[in-house]
């Protein structure tokens, strides 16, 4: 269902009137009619399946990281809604542009744990993914990969060609000059882009209310004459027709829509982060009541379509699979150290090719 | 032949890149119905159209951004910056992304982007017009980093790096883009990048240089040839990667070298040379290394910018310096 929300006072408020879309509350009962997308109780159990997933995955990284075997991990524990239901609106075809906190997404289109767990323990093929081949790896450097979004719409839309690319990014990206001049040159050439943020009201250590003094990051859109609306970032169906529309909307040449999914990072930051310096028990224990995991599961239960031994089957499953996925990663036999200097150039240049035999010499390496 | 200026020659290059390769697409401030503010573009919009020539907001760095964007999806951008001094923006996504995408996806994706922007001093320009921070550039791993000094390279050495398959930063000595014209032919011929040129055979000194500063070089080893001292002159022209096997011959022929840049001193390109001279050409020194530079203070305003770039009499003065000792 959607909703109009007032954003602001002492302005004109009927432009500042940011649409907010839910369609499952917190205990997994729909608040309205449900789209067409939710109707399919399979493609609803798939979405939970890979929310499910994802946490098992995050929950196994975050492992091997605290015994030494991967290195510092962001985990998207409570935000598994956003980046698998923006995933789920997307074709194949379209680009991906992510954060660092959207494995969720990544596993969906197609990316290995195996090469995620590869990335996260230190090793670069771990971002040449087998499929899908033309996403973009992790971002690190905040909101520096938002211009790259427009970058390859602006590519589809030369070529004219049907596709979109989805650009994930936090609440802290907003406050960036890179995310807002993405967002006004993919507005004003009306390249097929979907800008998302996944605001989970932190970064780090900085609450989304210290960010800025906007009412909704959504609105952020009005300045660049965008369509900019809110979703509520707990609730897969919704995070999913939402981005789908706004996809679908690009993919037609309707041009680019921010979106603003309301979600909560339960985990800390990062592994090397210890969230209770910044924020109280009771305020993360009442975010718990929202985890979009349990609402699914509960919206499931509710409409008949999940059992306890689904349940069951699907946590031993998804154990498996990441388990397996690990030992694989961390099995991998370590690049040479010519690898540093094969990939930095497609035509190695002169001086590149001294220093790679030095540094083979220096470990006592053959070349390949 | 026709002469063409440096700025001339540049824009010709662009003609003739974009009317063979379609993946060619100009975008930056002014590029597009204004031609540039210095004129390297004049000509594209009505030539290839608004799609390939594309006038973007004032934002710097999403003009590289969408470099790396398109340059992702196989096309390849050459962004405009109007002067160094409006570049620093686009160095997150220069060192971020750019020289590591490449690297970072183990092939994946690549970065086939050219970002061209004026530089350096000498030309009565407001503040922030006039600096040479390449040095700055040449750091980054991954970056090449092109500075042609004379019409026929600018031509060459464009073609070269928007048809090369990786990131090149292509900093033009506005100095010189309307100050000397030379017979060049459009003939869609290509230079050698990652190379130095020798502009000048000489026996006795070897005097390393880049962009508008081989005009006081050349002019110097002029000075120097009156007085009996033949003076080699080398144009790095690609600083990164560095051709020094073209300066360590010299100095072995020569036993002597001065290093000439408009940037500041300390952490200039000069210090590279010289310290590669120091690990792999000792023996064939006769004299240290001498720097002829930029000082370490902010770029002055134009009414004392002479005083600050390296004159003919600073570098004739450093050579007879370095062939005092014997």
């Amino acid at each position: 269902m959607t909703v109009r929300r007032e954003t602001a006072h002492e302005t004109d408020a009927s432009a500042l009137q940011i649409p907010f879309t839910r369609f499952i509350d917190t205990d997994g009962v729909p608040v309205g009619e449900l789209p067409d997308s939710a109707r399919e109780a399979g493609e609803v159990v798939r979405l939970y399946r890979a929310m499910v997933l994802t946490r098992a995955f995050d929950e196994k990284a975050v492992a091997l990281q605290r015994t030494g075997q991967l290195g510092t991990f962001a985990s998207s524990l409570g935000q598994e809604a956003v980046s698998v239901g923006a995933a789920s609106a997307m074709r194949a075809e379209d680009v991906l542009v992510p954060s660092f906190r959207e494995q969720g997404a990544q596993l969906w289109r197609g990316v290995s744990m195996k090469e995620l767990f590869l990335y996260w323990s230190g090793d670069e093929r771990g971002s040449d993914f087998a499929v899908p081949r033309e996403d973009f790896p992790v971002c690190i450097p905040v909101a520096s990969h938002v211009p790259h979004a427009a970058g390859v719409a602006l590519a589809f839309k030369m070529r004219k060609e049907a596709r979109v690319s989805v650009c994930i990014f936090g609440d802290g990206a907003t406050s960036k000059g890179d995310f807002y001049e993405a967002l006004n040159i993919a507005a004003l050439w009306q390249v097929p882009a979907v800008f998302l943020v996944s605001n989970n009201q932190w970064a780090i250590s900085v609450p989304r209310r210290a960010q800025t003094l906007a009412k909704t990051l959504a609105q952020k859109a009005i300045a660049v004459g965008m369509p900019g609306e809110q979703v509520d970032g707990n609730d897969v169906l919704a995070v999913r027709h939402v981005v789908a529309r706004a996809v679908e909307r690009a993919r037609n040449g309707g041009g680019a829509t921010l979106i603003e999914a309301l979600t909560y990072r339960l985990a800390d930051h990062t592994t090397a982060d210890d969230a209770h310096r910044y924020r109280s028990d009771d305020e993360v224990s009442a975010h718990w009541k929202e985890d979009p995991v349990a609402r699914m599961r509960s919206y499931l239960s509710r409409s008949g379509g999940w059992s306890k031994d689904d349940e069951e089957a699907l946590v031993r499953d998804c154990t498996s699979q990441v388990d397996t996925a690990a030992r694989e990663a961390l099995s991998t036999a370590p690049q040479p150290v010519s690898a540093m200097f094969d990939y930095q150039f497609v035509e190695m240049p002169f001086e590149l090719k001294a220093q790679r035999e030095a540094a083979l010499a220096a470990k006592g390496e053959m070349d390949a | 032949m026709p002469e063409r200026t440096l700025v001339e020659a540049v824009n010709l290059a662009l003609h003739r890149v974009m009317s063979e390769d379609p993946s060619v697409i100009v975008l930056g401030e002014d590029v597009g119905v204004n031609g540039g503010v210095f004129r390297a573009t004049v000509g594209l919009l009505d030539e290839f159209g608004e799609d390939r020539v594309r006038d973007t907001p004032l934002s710097e760095a999403v003009i590289a951004g969408v470099c790396v964007g398109l340059a992702a999806q196989g096309f390849r951008p050459v962004g405009e910056i109007q002067f160094m001094g409006f570049l620093y923006p686009t160095i997150d996504q220069l060192i971020n992304h750019a020289s590591r995408l490449r690297l970072r996806t183990r092939g994946r994706l690549t970065c086939p982007m050219v970002l061209r922007a004026p530089f350096g001093g000498g030309i009565h320009a407001p503040e922030h017009h006039s600096e040479s921070m390449e040095a700055m550039l040449a750091h980054v791993p991954g970056l090449r980093v092109v500075i042609p000094s004379s019409p026929a390279r600018a031509y060459r050495l464009l073609l070269a790096a928007i048809r090369n398959p990786d990131p090149v930063v292509f900093l033009e000595p506005k100095r010189l883009y309307r100050a000397v014209k030379e017979e060049m032919e459009d003939d869609g011929v290509a230079g050698e990048l990652d190379q130095c040129f020798v502009l000048r055979e000489g026996r006795d000194i070897t005097l390393v240089t880049w962009g508008a500063m081989t005009n006081e070089v050349l002019r110097a080893a002029g000075s120097l040839a009156e007085d009996g001292i033949e003076a080699e002159v080398v144009d790095v022209a690609t600083l990164k990667p560095l051709d020094f096997e073209t300066i360590r011959l010299s100095v072995d022929k020569t036993g002597r070298c001065v290093v000439v840049h408009e940037a500041p001193i300390t952490g200039g390109f000069g210090g590279e040379i010289a310290a590669r001279l120091a690990e792999h050409g000792l023996t064939s020194l006769l004299a240290p290394v001498i720097r002829v530079a930029g000082y370490d203070t902010v770029m002055p305003l134009p009414k004392l910018e002479a005083d600050y770039m390296p004159s003919v009499q600073r570098i004739v003065d450093a050579a007879r310096t370095a062939m005092e000792y014997s």
